[in-house]
């Protein structure tokens, strides 16, 4: 990140240099907690996320430890119950979500030709909020008041009289919490992608990923006020006496499942769908063309994220509501396959069509196609009533939604992982020990999750901490111990080259893959203003087109390299054509604090001081009216002349 | 733990193939001939597995399970080809064609896929409303109840209640209806029948079939708190006139102590802690927290499925039920040590 990079043609040394003072950010101590960088941020969202995916990857390990045989004593059943709970809700909401958000961070306006996002602080915000959401709920942990009541907290279990102590109150706050992170990235990022393209870029040239991004972050904010709502009525209940979920005083027990799952089906998609955006990202710079299909790839991402709202109730086949209502629902689970099947065979249709390049990253892309699909078949089984009713909440239900987001969300992560790390740290991989990690990662993960299919369907239901060895599940169960091990091993290989690659690593160029989308058309990391100047795209594949290429360098222009500040180009939200330049904020320390007070106030309600959350509270609406305060603005930004 | 499950496994499993081999070539006869030397239903070995059912409920969903499965083996199968093709020959020198193929996509990733899915939801719906089919309304009837952590099971008419054993009449479709006493439990036996969730402050009812006699292992499938991996139980399908003498049992009070050490026994239960929670019928214990014990000296488990039935784990039981099975509701028991073994020896004489 040196002033001394070589101008491109077409912009002035002169022009560098006042880019690189408008957007430098000087390396204190300040600095780091104050960044508004999206970069900074997008690079803490994957590393935080990925501390969180080894703690919940650990209670794993733990989980299968005890079960590796019958009666086992490794853990008591209140610690095991915490783990498998923990396990879950940290790998929903702290690992998948946050760390695919980190690749949007990160990769979003670099991909549109953009130098931030649209709200940079709300960005920066977002992310202490996540962090200190997940610190919030992991604390308990040790504390042995972790949740308890597994990822979906069913009622009437999640209440005081059936399960006291923190357990709950840290799950309900916790979630609240963090649904403020989640919903304020969402909306950024859907701003972001609207307003922000680089001219040129109209609807058609948005890259998948792109795509795939703004269509999650309107499933999030269309799906997260159910979660909230469940959880603001559960605290209520558990804290203050309300009666939503209490069936002795006129509540309804299946209200939290049907609210929960309104939420949970589309989060699936939340997961999923990012994930696929990374694959269809991926793909193009290892087959040596785009991906075929284009419109028809848009029109999966936009009618799955339409359609998931409407299959929450084959989570529910076995409550013994109407069968009319299961009809409609298994048809509607049954449908939402298809578009994910118009995808698998787009990206087969572009390996048919290119040419294979077998490095790393491709190679956990058809690591994905193989258990994705296995992950979809018994995904269309669930969507059957009656033999849904027969598996869920058996093994195989667990086995399922392992291949389905092991599959589908966290083989693209590595993908993207090893293909985005020359960009995202200026440095290259080493490529056999990415190769190992691959096998073992794909081994481990096959013969973990495979026989839970079986012992399932042989009548072991999930969630327990323990089995007698009559029912004769016990070789399958250490066959599944001894697969998570190898997966774990892999995971810590792809650890171990992520460091090797930060530390020893050989400096990246620009664009080793000799990718298709427009983060390949900036340095290797990225400047802070991430384009000397933004292009003008012409086509799907800005990379590999020289007419946008050519925008970036001798065809650069005044209006696109705005040196005279912290600027970056605001255009139409379906052309793309360029409305005007706007200022950017500076770095700044309200994000942090204010994501503090709401620390102190989530803390402060889970302890019931509610003194404190109060004060707490009051604190959170004052760095609100600081941060909002209209600033002093220069003429010319108001539009004063003369 | 010697369970009925064990001495009963090659009747059960007798049962199943009986079933599936009248069951299945009426609807799908290719694949009953393809999935009948399948390695997988083999590997269930003694599990009370689905792919072995001994009823028509769970025969239903197992046929069902095998259109599904070749479906699937079909679908993959085709995917690995294509996949196959494309890292054998378009690595190396091979040339990037430039296509768009979107007539392959259409058809093999949304019209295919849609044929078969239209036609696995026909046979879906057909096989919901089978499910659905329950007896009429003078089948024999059981009433569960679920309590954390263990199944109270009552009759219409007797006056007596077992736990964690639920026995029925081979042949018959018995309706079961499912309440529950605290949170959700989840109602399965794989053998038999598909889940159904014992929901707080409603009540449910799906329906049993057991094609031979014999024991079928169901356990609790929706986390219930601590101990959800200890709430099994054991429907035990009987001929009609074992069944109604078995019922008639249930109606007439416990046996009698025989011998000198059961008296004494009998004594201690009723005189002390015991009868706060727990039942006899016949003597003045009438708890009703715990399950009532009239008939506890012949069940499958301790505990719900926890430990085997016998003298020793039955001492431990009494002694101190929370090492047994943490967290259950029991506390241990100040019983005196000259006490335990008359006290063991009256409830295993209650059969």
């Amino acid at each position: 990140m040196s002033t001394t990079t070589t101008p491109p043609p077409g912009v002035s040394a002169q022009d560098l240099a006042r880019l690189a003072e408008h957007w430098a950010e000087r390396p204190s101590l300040r600095g780091w907690f104050s960044t508004v960088d999206h970069k900074r941020i997008g690079r803490r969202y994957l590393v935080t996320a990925g501390f969180f995916f080894v703690l919940a990857g650990l209670s794993a390990l733990v989980m299968r430890t005890q079960l590796a045989r019958p009666e086992a004593g490794v853990v008591s059943p209140q610690e095991y119950n915490q783990l498998f709970s923990m396990h879950g809700t940290a790998m929903i909401f702290l690992f998948a979500t946050p760390m695919l958000f980190g690749f949007g961070n990160f990769l979003v306006p670099l991909m549109i030709g953009s130098r931030d996002m649209a709200f940079p602080r709300l960005n920066a915000f977002g992310y202490w909020v996540f962090l200190f959401a997940g610190l919030f709920m992991w604390a308990s942990l040790p504390f042995g008041a972790a949740p308890n009541n597994g990822w979906f907290a069913y009622a009437p279990l999640n209440q005081e009289q059936h399960n006291p102590g923190l357990h709950m109150d840290v799950y309900a706050l916790g979630l609240l919490f963090l649904g403020i992170s989640t919903t304020a990235a969402s909306i950024n990022f859907i701003v972001t992608a609207l307003k922000l393209r680089a001219p040129g870029m109209s609807l058609n040239r948005v890259p998948l990923f792109v795509w795939a991004i703004v269509a999650t972050a309107f499933m999030v904010i269309f799906a997260l006020p159910a979660l909230n709502a469940d959880n603001l009525m559960l605290f209520l209940d558990r804290r203050f006496g309300t009666h939503f979920f209490d069936p002795s005083a006129g509540g309804n027990v299946l209200l939290w499942q049907h609210l929960f799952w309104i939420f949970g089906h589309p989060d699936v998609y939340i997961i999923v769908m990012p994930a696929l955006g990374i694959v269809s990202a991926v793909l193009p710079a290892f087959t040596r063309r785009g991906v075929v299909g284009y419109p028809l790839i848009v029109l999966s991402i936009v009618s799955i994220s339409i359609i998931s709202f409407g299959v929450w109730v084959h989570h529910m086949f076995a409550t013994g509501l109407p069968q009319l209502s299961y009809s409609f629902f298994s048809a509607a689970s049954t449908i939402i396959t298809i578009p994910s099947g118009i995808q698998i065979f787009a990206w087969l249709a572009t390996m048919l069509l290119g040419r294979l390049v077998l490095r790393v990253p491709l190679l956990f892309v058809i690591g994905f196609v193989v258990t994705f699909v296995l992950g979809g078949f018994t995904g269309a089984m669930f969507a059957v009533t009656a033999f849904d009713q027969q598996v869920t909440d058996s093994y195989f239900v667990v086995a399922h939604f392992h291949y389905v987001l092991i599959g589908g969300a966290v083989f693209p992560m590595l993908a993207g992982i090893y293909y985005w790390l020359p960009k995202i740290t200026g440095r290259m991989y080493h490529e056999r020990l990415g190769r190992w990690a691959f096998w073992l990662v794909f081994a481990g993960m096959h013969v973990t999750f495979f026989p839970m299919h079986l012992y399932g369907l042989f009548g072991m239901p999930r969630r327990v901490y323990t089995y007698r060895s009559e029912p004769g599940w016990d070789g399958w169960n250490l066959v599944s111990t001894l697969g998570s091990y190898l997966l774990a091993v892999g995971l810590l290989l792809v650890l171990v080259g992520v460091v090797h690659a930060v530390r020893r690593g050989r400096p990246a160029p620009p664009d080793p893959w000799e990718g298709d989308s427009l983060e390949w058309s900036t340095a290797s990391p990225p400047e802070p203003y991430n384009f000397p100047a933004l292009p003008r795209v012409h086509s799907l594949h800005p990379a590999w087109d020289e007419r946008t290429a050519e925008s970036l360098g001798a065809g650069a222009t005044a209006d696109r390299i705005l040196s005279d500040g912290r600027r970056t180009l605001v255009t139409s939200e379906l052309d793309a054509h360029p409305e005007r330049a706007v200022q950017m904020p500076e770095s700044t320390l309200k994000p942090l604090v204010l994501a503090g007070a709401l620390l102190i106030f989530f803390t402060s309600m889970l302890l019931a001081w509610y003194p404190a959350a109060a004060v707490a509270a009051l604190a959170v609406v004052a760095t609100i009216a600081v941060w909002l305060w209209p600033p002093r603005r220069p003429d010319e930004e108001l539009g004063v002349t003369g | 733990m010697s369970l009925p499950v064990e001495k009963t496994a090659g009747l059960t499993m007798g049962a199943a193939r009986d079933a599936r081999r009248r069951g299945l070539p009426r609807r799908l006869p290719v694949l009953a001939t393809l999935s009948g030397p399948l390695l997988l239903a083999g590997c269930a070995g003694d599990a009370p597995s689905a792919l072995n059912p001994g009823g028509a409920g769970a025969t239903r969903v197992a046929g069902l399970w095998w259109l599904l499965f070749w479906i699937s083996v079909a679908v993959f199968a085709e995917v690995m080809a294509v996949l196959a093709w494309a890292l054998v020959f378009r690595r190396g020198n091979a040339r990037v064609r430039h296509g768009q193929p979107l007539r392959f996509v259409t058809i093999a990733g949304a019209g295919l896929p849609f044929v078969i899915l239209v036609v696995v939801y026909g046979v879906g719906l057909r096989d919901l409303a089978a499910l659905g089919d329950g007896p009429g309304p003078d089948a024999p009837t059981v009433e569960v109840t679920g309590h954390k952590w263990w199944w109270e099971v009552r009759y219409p008419g007797a006056s007596g209640a077992t736990a964690n054993e639920i026995h029925i009449p081979v042949g018959e479709r018995v309706k079961v209806r499912l309440r529950t006493d605290d949170v959700l439990h989840s109602f399965w036996v794989p053998q038999l029948m598909p889940k159904t969730d014992l929901i707080a402050g409603e009540t449910r009812e799906t329906w049993l079939r057991a094609e031979r006699p014999g024991s079928y292992r169901g356990q609790c499938a929706e986390y219930c708190g601590t101990q959800h991996a200890h709430m099994a139980f054991l429907v035990v399908a009987q001929p009609r006139t074992d069944f109604d003498a078995w019922l008639a049992r249930l109606d007439a009070p416990a046996r009698e102590p025989r011998t000198d050490a059961e008296r004494r026994g009998r004594q201690a239960f009723v005189q002390g802690t015991c009868a706060a929670c727990h039942a006899v019928r016949g003597t003045g214990a009438a708890g009703r927290v715990g399950p009532d014990l009239s008939n506890v000296g012949s069940r499958w488990s301790l505990g719900a499925g926890a430990v085997p039935n016998d003298a020793g784990h039955l001492g431990g039981w009494i002694a101190n039920a929370q090492t047994v099975k943490p967290g259950n509701a029991m506390p241990p028991q100040p019983v005196d040590a000259a006490e335990l073994p008359d006290l063991i020896a009256y409830l295993r004489s209650l059969e």
